[in-house]
């Protein structure tokens, strides 16, 4: 894998000069639609997303947020009657090309569901199923390299401190906002280059959710976040860009920053100023 | 404004209507209950006394007193196991097939609603299809396989139709949350699905296996016999089983024989609820591990 650049972090960039080659997209879309039977649900939506940047889909509800999003680890598939057009290139590679294997898709773009779903297994097996059945765990040691594999995904995603006397128990023992967090250190044991989360707050409590934020913090750079939210103070607070949705369009994207302060479409200023949505 | 205390008499109505039903939902319930209860008591009565030591040693003989339900037992354990050894593979395979793999097309709907249309069809047609396939086609002879497999048959669409609902069950965000980490749809089903599903896919295999043990028609059609007095002991020996036991006794001219039968239906009753007891453990046992 690439690893993301971090010299994009230090300088600002300005949106319409912005130093071209400086940016490590790793997620493009072009001219993506998607649709369910008759139903249009994104209609031609042209999107890079930077590597290492934490980027937030946001716009009112049922404007085609979660369906682009799935769209970006095929788990759209499972839908009858979905058709997406267009092409989704994860550095380079068209997602949808023939040859794509979308278990492989899956491997290195992960996901974190709106509603916390963790196995019904142990904690400890909820992070080491995933690398073991995909064969990513050397025969040899096995149990070693597992043991730090868990324990280096629950500190990733803030969790060890609370569970590290009860690996064993059920991961649905644990509270809704530790739920979470332990679906994102599943993520994490995949080591994908991309974790995708929509809505991961959207269940939580304040404090949970100030947690999961303070782990977005932390994930940035070593990961591609894309996070949908219908909390406008969150996609502020935590994203490096924003995406505005209206109706299955891209209405705007940019900067977190310019398009809170100075949204260039009427329509985006109404929604983020409350006007509609 | 209204007060809270007094109900007018519009209230009053209604709560009336609710209680005349409850009233009645209550009847209903109690008049299956007796019927049940009236059922046992009449077999305990007749039967009870006949239930010696004996009775589940001996075999089939013309005199009542000596009379045994042995080869039968042994003849219906027997077949429940082969049939299930056959029907639960099958039809729990079907069973994931239609509700993970199979296409959403008119030709799965139509297989769909055939499987729920044979779950409907009378025991004694499927008796004359074990006749013409297993009897004759396929040379079993009137055979413990030929009828094990028979009563597969039958209860195969409860199987499946049953095991369907218990993996239909099972949430979507628990295979969503498999295939996000690079599942394969079949490792998804096999380490979630199933185990989810699996309190659920007992029951309905105990349901279907409590239906096939008390079959008698298609064993009569296949040709069972009525009068055996061995046990089987390979899948080819003629046989016979509880519920043609029972009929036939409860058929002979020897009202002494009626308690005779009587007996056996205790035996056959005894074997029901060791069956669902069995059932209730194990998913007892497998469900206190799961739950969301
Ligand atoms: N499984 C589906 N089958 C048919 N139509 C769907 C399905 N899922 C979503 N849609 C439709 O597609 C459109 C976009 O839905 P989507 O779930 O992507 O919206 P969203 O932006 O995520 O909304 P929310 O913010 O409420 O989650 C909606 O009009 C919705 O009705
Ligand atoms: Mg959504």
């Amino acid at each position: 894998m690439v690893s993301p650049t971090p010299s994009a972090d230090a300088q600002p960039v300005t949106p319409q000069t912005g130093a071209a080659a400086a940016v490590d997209v790793v997620l493009r879309c072009e001219q993506v639609s998607v649709s369910y039977g008759e139903k249009a649900a994104v209609h031609s939506v042209d999107l890079a997303v930077e590597a290492g940047r934490v980027t937030s889909f946001i716009g009112p509800s049922g404007c085609g947020k979660s369906t682009l999003l799935r769209t970006f680890n095929r788990m759209n598939e499972f839908i009858p009657g979905v058709r997406i057009d267009g092409r989704v290139l994860y550095r380079g590679q068209d997602l949808y090309a023939r040859d794509v294997d979308p278990v492989q898709v899956r491997r290195c773009i992960g996901m974190v569901f709106q509603k916390p779903n963790p196995f019904p297994k142990s904690i400890y097996n909820n992070i080491a199923w995933g690398p073991l059945i995909n064969g990513m765990v050397p025969r040899a040691g096995r149990r070693g390299y597992l043991d730090d594999l868990v324990e280096r995904c629950l500190r990733g995603a803030a969790l060890w401190d609370e569970v590290k006397d009860r690996l064993d128990e059920n991961g649905l023992a644990l509270s809704g906002g530790q739920q979470q967090r332990l679906c994102i250190a599943r993520a994490l044991a995949m080591e994908p280059e991309i974790i995708l989360m929509d809505e991961p707050c959207s269940a939580l409590d304040p404090r949970s959710t100030q947690r999961i934020e303070d782990l977005i913090d932390e994930l940035r750079g070593r990961y591609t976040i894309i996070i949908v939210t219908h909390n406008m103070q969150q996609a502020a607070r935590v994203s490096d860009k924003t995406a505005f949705f209206y109706v299955g369009e891209l209405v705007e994207f940019g900067d977190t920053d310019q398009l809170f302060r100075r949204p260039r479409e009427k329509r985006t200023e109404d929604y983020i100023t409350g006007r509609f949505g | 404004m209204t007060t809270l205390a007094a109900a007018d008499s519009h209230l009053r109505g209604r709560h009336t209507k609710g209680r005349l039903f409850s009233w009645l939902l209550g009847a209903m319930t109690c008049f299956g209950i007796v019927m049940l209860l009236l059922l046992l008591v009449q077999v305990l009565r007749q039967g009870a006394s006949w239930l010696r030591p004996e009775f589940l040693t001996r075999v089939a003989s013309r005199v009542p007193e000596k009379a045994g339900v042995l080869p039968a037992l042994v003849g219906s354990i027997y077949t429940i196991v082969i049939t299930a050894l056959f029907a639960v593979p099958v039809g729990v395979a079907a069973a994931i097939y239609l509700e993970e793999f199979a296409p959403r097309n008119r030709l799965t709907r139509i297989i769909e609603v055939n499987i729920a249309n044979l779950a409907g069809v009378p025991a004694i047609i499927y008796g004359l299809l074990g006749l013409a396939l297993f009897v004759r086609l396929l040379h079993l002879q009137r055979s413990l396989v030929s009828g094990a497999l028979t009563l597969g048959i039958l209860v195969l669409p409860v199987i499946i139709i049953a095991s369907r609902e218990a993996i239909r069950a099972v949430p979507s965000s628990l295979r969503q949350a498999a295939l996000a980490v690079g599942a394969t749809r079949w490792q998804t089903v096999w380490h979630h699905v199933l185990p989810a599903a699996l309190p659920g896919v007992l029951t309905s295999v105990i349901l279907a296996l409590s239906r096939a043990i008390g079959e008698a028609a298609p064993l009569i059609v296949i040709g069972a016999s009525a009068y055996v007095p061995f046990c089987p002991r390979k899948l080819t020996d003629s046989f016979t089983a509880l519920p043609i036991q029972i009929f036939t006794w409860a058929g002979l001219p020897d009202p002494k024989f009626q308690n005779v039968a009587a007996a056996g239906i205790i035996v056959l009753l005894a074997l029901l609820l060791t069956m669902n007891a069995a059932a209730v453990i194990i998913r007892q046992r497998a469900g206190s591990k799961l739950k969301w």
